[in-house]
């Protein structure tokens, strides 16, 4: 298990590694000089001359990537050229919304398509697996951003229990917090449990067809029985891998539904600064959520070993 | 195979209609009619008018054309160098150049379509064109694996070594033989990355990385409609449920295709 996370562990540096490269070039070298982009046609020579400095433009590529990675690791983001603030704290406030967010859709969609997997395939042909299949189909096809919109006009404008959008804080309190949070992530959520609880359904109707099911059967479990006790351990591998990539999909779900509730997460943080060309922001913002997105994966591989010995042999 | 028809005909609808608009719409789109303007769907505007008091039913029309245009490419972008990627990893399983590939498609798969898009727009700045890019990037590695998986499945069968007996090499094989056997597969994934463009050109386009005015798209058109949203719903309902019921026959046609094409799945699922 060890050496399985050992290679692991590696091969998610490695991807890391890259992924930096990625967005490194794409943002500092493609577009010719980022100074003049930043401040635009009518800069004077000085201010260009001053910000290339302040951006360390003025030293080689190779130099300026190994500056933002090893600061990055160090928790410096560098500082924002609109804000004059540095990137990390800009984050890390955002983050405290963008990360609750994911995270509470993440246990909305889960907690919503488990029960409804597991009574699908044990009703399966039935009434009511035809009838979560067919709004399951209908779930996916819904846009996320455009069901925010609808539960705003219901719950926050005709309804009135919500707040059509904004964020008090957590100083509020973490019930405020949450309630402001709750429309959010139930917009997120409902495609997501519908993927989810249609790959549950499948996943369990697939082991039920298995030998020791029947064993179970044959000893005299009910079907309920042998389908809670040993068909829905197995069924678990497909599961969490969905789990794992919906965690990126709800991730950048996320900075999309931030747009329609005016929440002050990593979305708006990172469209503000698509607009005031702050690149600087992009770049470290990106490569944030990039590095969110590989960290699941490889914890989800790890869950799988943990679940499945077979796995840790390689592929 | 009533989902196959009737995914069919829904999407065949929307691309009419898309097509059609070149020629005609019901309403000019181009028009600024003040005096019926956020009139509620009925009457001579079936769907209603938007804020220019342009008829909605045209405007649906017109923005299915830039949705439908962006997802088809961006299939396209990800068919015409994710099945030559996959088929070339599985030609090669297990080498170096297998092992490139499928490494590269796992870096691409860490940037989701959005982050891509966030790229690209933070340097060249936002469009149609851009976030046809950004989906077709993100496509690429998903034929590439599917292409990848159906392929080596049939590497080991017998009319595979036969040709290779015969002395074909797997440039050859993979051309002649393994791409015409996985070319169901590809097709229902392709109806799938239709479905999932139309979503993300619609969510790409509300952020505003996507189509940019005056040029209507689903998206553009719901990210319009949310100032004023309190006192004219059919603004959103209008464009959102189009996106819904585009994206709904998508997916039907998708699961139908797969069940035809592919008798087994059929027989187990009954």
């Amino acid at each position: 298990m060890l050496t399985f996370a050992l290679k692991r562990a590696l091969s998610m540096i490695v991807s890391l590694a890259a992924a930096s490269l990625v967005i490194f070039f794409a943002i500092e070298v493609i577009p010719g000089d980022p100074a003049a982009y930043m401040l635009g046609m009518n800069a004077s020579e000085d201010t260009l001359a001053a910000l290339r400095s302040e951006l360390g433009l003025d030293q080689g590529m190779a130099e300026r990537y190994v500056g933002w990675i090893t600061g990055m690791l160090a928790g410096d983001f560098g500082t924002s050229y609109t804000y004059r603030t540095p990137v990390a704290e800009m984050v890390g406030e955002r983050l405290w919304i963008s990360l609750p967010l994911t995270l509470y859709a993440l246990a909305l969609s889960t907690f919503v398509a488990f029960p409804v997997g597991i009574l699908a395939a044990s009703n399966r042909g039935g009434v009511l697996d035809t009838g979560i299949m067919g709004l399951t189909q209908l779930g996916i096809a819904v846009p996320n951003f455009w069901f925010a919109m609808m539960l705003v006009v219901i719950f926050a404008i005709n309804l009135g229990w919500f707040t059509a959008g904004g964020f008090p804080g957590w100083e509020g309190g973490l019930l405020a917090g949450l309630k402001a949070l709750t429309l959010p992530a139930i917009a997120l959520a409902l495609p997501q449990a519908s993927v989810l609880a249609r790959v549950m359904r499948s996943a369990l109707i697939d082991t039920l067809h298995e030998d020791f099911v029947r064993t179970a059967r044959a000893k005299g479990l009910t079907r309920g029985q042998a389908l809670r006790r040993h068909a829905l351990r197995n069924a678990m591998i497909p599961v969490l891998t969905i789990i794992g990539l919906q965690f990126s999909f709800l991730l950048a779900g996320a900075i999309i539904i931030e747009n329609v509730f005016f929440l002050p997460g990593l979305g708006r943080l990172i469209f503000q600064a698509i607009t005031q060309r702050d690149l600087i922001v992009v770049e470290s913002v990106v490569m944030l959520l990039v590095f969110a997105v590989i960290l699941v994966t490889f914890l989800v591989d790890l869950a799988y070993a943990a679940v499945d010995p077979r796995l840790r042999r390689g592929r | 195979m009533r989902g196959l028809v009737l995914g069919g005909l829904i999407a065949a609808i929307f691309t009419a209609a898309a097509l059609i608009s070149f020629l005609w719409t019901p309403g000019d789109v181009t028009a600024v009619d003040i005096a019926n303007r956020l009139k509620p769907p009925g009457g001579a505007y079936p769907l209603g008018t938007d804020h220019f008091g342009r008829d909605m039913v045209s405007m649906v029309m017109v923005g299915a054309r830039v949705s439908i245009a962006v997802a088809v490419v961006a299939v396209g972008i990800g068919m015409v160098l994710g099945i030559p990627l996959g088929l070339t990893a599985a030609a090669r399983r297990g080498g170096l150049i297998d092992e490139v590939i499928m490494r590269s498609n796992d870096l691409v798969f860490a940037f989701p379509a959005l982050l891509i898009a966030i790229l690209i727009t933070a340097v060249f700045g936002p469009s149609a064109l851009n976030a046809i890019i950004a989906i077709g990037i993100f496509n690429i590695p998903v034929f590439a694996r599917v292409t990848r998986g159906a392929a080596l499945a049939l590497w080991s069968r017998e009319f595979i070594l036969a040709a290779q007996v015969a002395g074909k090499g797997r440039l050859r094989i993979s051309a002649e033989h393994i791409l015409p056997n996985i070319a169901n597969t590809v097709i229902v994934q392709g109806t799938i990355q239709f479905s999932f463009g139309i979503i993300s050109e619609a969510a790409l386009s509300y952020v505003g990385l996507g189509a940019q005015p005056p040029t209507p798209s689903w998206g553009r058109m719901l990210a319009e409609s949310q100032t004023m949203i309190s006192f004219a719903p059919h603004l959103a309902l209008v464009p959102g449920l189009s996106i819904v019921i585009m994206v709904l026959g998508l997916n039907l046609m998708g699961d139908g295709l797969r069940d035809v094409l592919d008798p087994r799945l059929r027989k187990r699922r009954a």
